[in-house]
């Protein structure tokens, strides 16, 4: 196990000064997640335009340098994203942190891949895959337009 | 026996972790077990094994006898009157479940209230909510304070003719705050309200007796007191198990089983439904001769040595606060660290070899109470020595280093 891939610079960084925190003007979805078992929370708020792309998207949250940082870099990459993209984002990120160990997508450039990839840490650290993803399952939820809260110890 | 070498007593702590020896700081959550403990279990299994009870063969009745030495150890470790006033079950949680539902069945109506405090662990909280669902009792929540102490005083006046039963942990596993259940058992006692003490945390760490306190309830669970899982104690006042229905039904509850009617069999026997964890009950004896052979005294006066040493290094990094500052506190110590989150916290430390526990502990009540969403928690066993806890410090400010921290 090695702690510098968990806590990359860029991770430490983007938690330590999050990315589009707080709520973003106009919003017309959000949808809240908790993990029970650490008290990680995050609420997810986005702004949908009239062609259901993402215009712009925000978080508050509390929880430890890896969740907030995922959430950070997420509001960064899925911005102009539509619901289709964004969950093809989400899967290729949740298939590298489970299975393979690169993002395979076609909605994302290869900087952005790379940026993604600096959270391919927490393979080596189970009890702290959930804390990458909480973040994603909450937004897709959002867009979906859930009302019920993310919970991970109820999704898989 | 010397404290000192207590260690070399416990095989887990040859191995190591992650490449490094193993600084073990999650006792609340479990103890470790000493090798008497590991012996006794293996060496019932290999030579002496039967179910109990049942039958009239010779390992059968050296297996009864064993389990029921376990009880009367039990009774003699925590001073009960009788050795009815045992009962086993599979964890605290369940006992506090049995008080519960029992209880509740036989004495809660709609609008009856339960007092508990905010320093309880979920296993004393939910079991009541499940009364506050089904019979619609109300659950009010004596306050603590800043320093993690009962607020007795706001106690006393939660107490109306409508409570039935006071439900309150013996010793917090967030805050190490030790209650003064003696108090507490006076005042509700006064009023007729029985009370249920939870002693998880207290077992393996103060003196307990349970008739000098005179609680009507007491429960703990025997993997935290260096014994095995699956093992849980419920020491009852005779007059309640007599009174309350049984909880479990199936074999060895029963003394005559008819087709219109069902007698039930004595105590202990009456909460003792189906084949216990037989094996693991033979071998808790091992870890109260472990417990009897420290003496009660050495090991608190050891615990306590290392708790203030621990207090007083933690209270010298930058940035670490402890939490709670109550007036009689055990070797439970949870801890925030300015900009660092505690999951990251224990990640970090575990890279090292400290093993600590992160988040809320089954505290959310208290977490909430406190303004936080989770804490990093260390908390001592009988093993730990100052190494320990000067390789905690130093795993500490390796987090610091690493989240650059000034
Ligand atoms: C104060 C307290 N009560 C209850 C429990 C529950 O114990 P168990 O899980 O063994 O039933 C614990 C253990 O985590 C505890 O610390």
């Amino acid at each position: 196990m090695d702690l510098k891939q968990l806590y990359q610079d860029i991770i430490l960084e983007h938690g330590k000064s999050p990315r589009n925190f707080g709520k973003c003007e106009g919003y017309n979805h959000d949808a809240k997640g908790y993990n029970p078992l650490c008290g990680d929370k995050v609420h997810v708020y986005l702004k949908l335009n009239s062609g259901k792309k993402v215009e712009s998207l925000t978080f508050e949250g509390e929880g430890c340098a890896i969740s907030l940082a995922s959430a950070s870099i997420m509001t960064e990459l899925v911005k102009g994203k539509s619901f289709d993209e964004t969950r093809d984002i989400m899967n290729a990120f949740l298939n590298m942190i489970k299975n393979t160990s690169e993002i395979r997508s076609n909605h994302l450039d290869e900087d952005q891949k790379t940026k993604l990839m600096s959270l391919s840490g927490v393979k080596q650290f189970p009890m702290r895959v959930k804390c990458a993803t909480l973040s994603w399952h909450t937004l897709v939820s959002a867009m979906k337009g859930k009302k019920e809260e993310i919970n991970t110890e109820v999704i898989d | 026996m010397n404290i000192e070498n207590i260690k070399s007593q416990f095989p887990i702590f040859s191995k190591k972790i992650n490449g490094k020896p193993l600084v073990y700081l999650d006792s609340s959550n479990s103890s470790q077990k000493p090798m008497c403990v590991i012996n006794k279990l293996n060496d019932f299994y290999k030579n002496e094994f039967s179910n109990i009870g049942r039958s009239i063969h010779s390992l059968a009745v050296n297996a009864t006898n064993k389990f029921e030495e376990t009880r009367e150890s039990i009774k003699n470790f925590i001073n009960a009157n009788f050795k009815e006033e045992i009962v086993f079950t599979k964890n605290a949680t369940e006992a506090i479940n049995l008080v519960a539902t029992t209880f509740g069945q036989q004495n809660i109506k709609e609008g009856d209230e339960i007092i508990i405090t905010e320093l309880e662990h979920h296993s004393n909280y939910v079991p009541w909510h499940f009364l506050r669902e089904t019979r619609g009792a109300i659950i009010k929540f004596a306050p603590i304070n800043e320093d993690g102490d009962v607020i007795i005083d706001e106690l006393k006046k939660l107490i109306t003719l409508k409570t039935k039963i006071i439900a309150v942990t013996h010793l917090s596993n967030v805050t190490g705050t030790i209650v003064p259940i003696k108090e507490i058992v006076e005042i509700a006692h006064k009023k007729n309200v029985p009370v249920l003490v939870d002693g998880c945390q207290a077992v393996p760490h103060i003196k307990v007796d349970v008739t000098d306190l005179d609680c009507d309830f007491y429960a703990f669970s025997a993997h935290k007191v260096y014994g095995p899982t699956g093992v849980g104690i419920l020491y009852a006042k005779k007059k309640w198990l007599e009174k309350l229905p049984p909880y479990i039904g199936g074999g060895a509850m029963i003394s005559e089983v008819k087709k219109d009617k069902i007698i039930y069999a004595k105590l202990p026997e009456k909460y003792e439904a189906g084949t216990m964890p037989t094996a693991e009950v033979i071998t808790f004896n091992e870890s109260i001769k472990f417990m009897e052979s420290i003496g009660i005294d050495n090991l608190m006066k050891h615990e306590k040595e290392i708790k203030n040493y621990a207090l007083e290094k933690l209270n010298k990094i930058n940035s670490v606060k402890i939490i709670g500052n109550p007036k009689n506190k055990a070797g439970v110590i949870a801890f925030t660290i300015k900009g660092i989150h505690p999951h990251d916290i224990a990640t970090i430390l575990d890279e090292d070899g400290v093993a600590i526990r992160a988040g809320h502990h089954c505290c959310q009540i208290f977490h909430e109470k406190m303004n936080l969403t989770a804490t990093a928690r260390a908390s001592i066993g009988v093993y730990n020595n100052k190494d320990d806890i000067d390789m905690l410090c130093k795993a500490i400010e390796n987090c610091r280093k690493i989240f650059d921290l000034k």
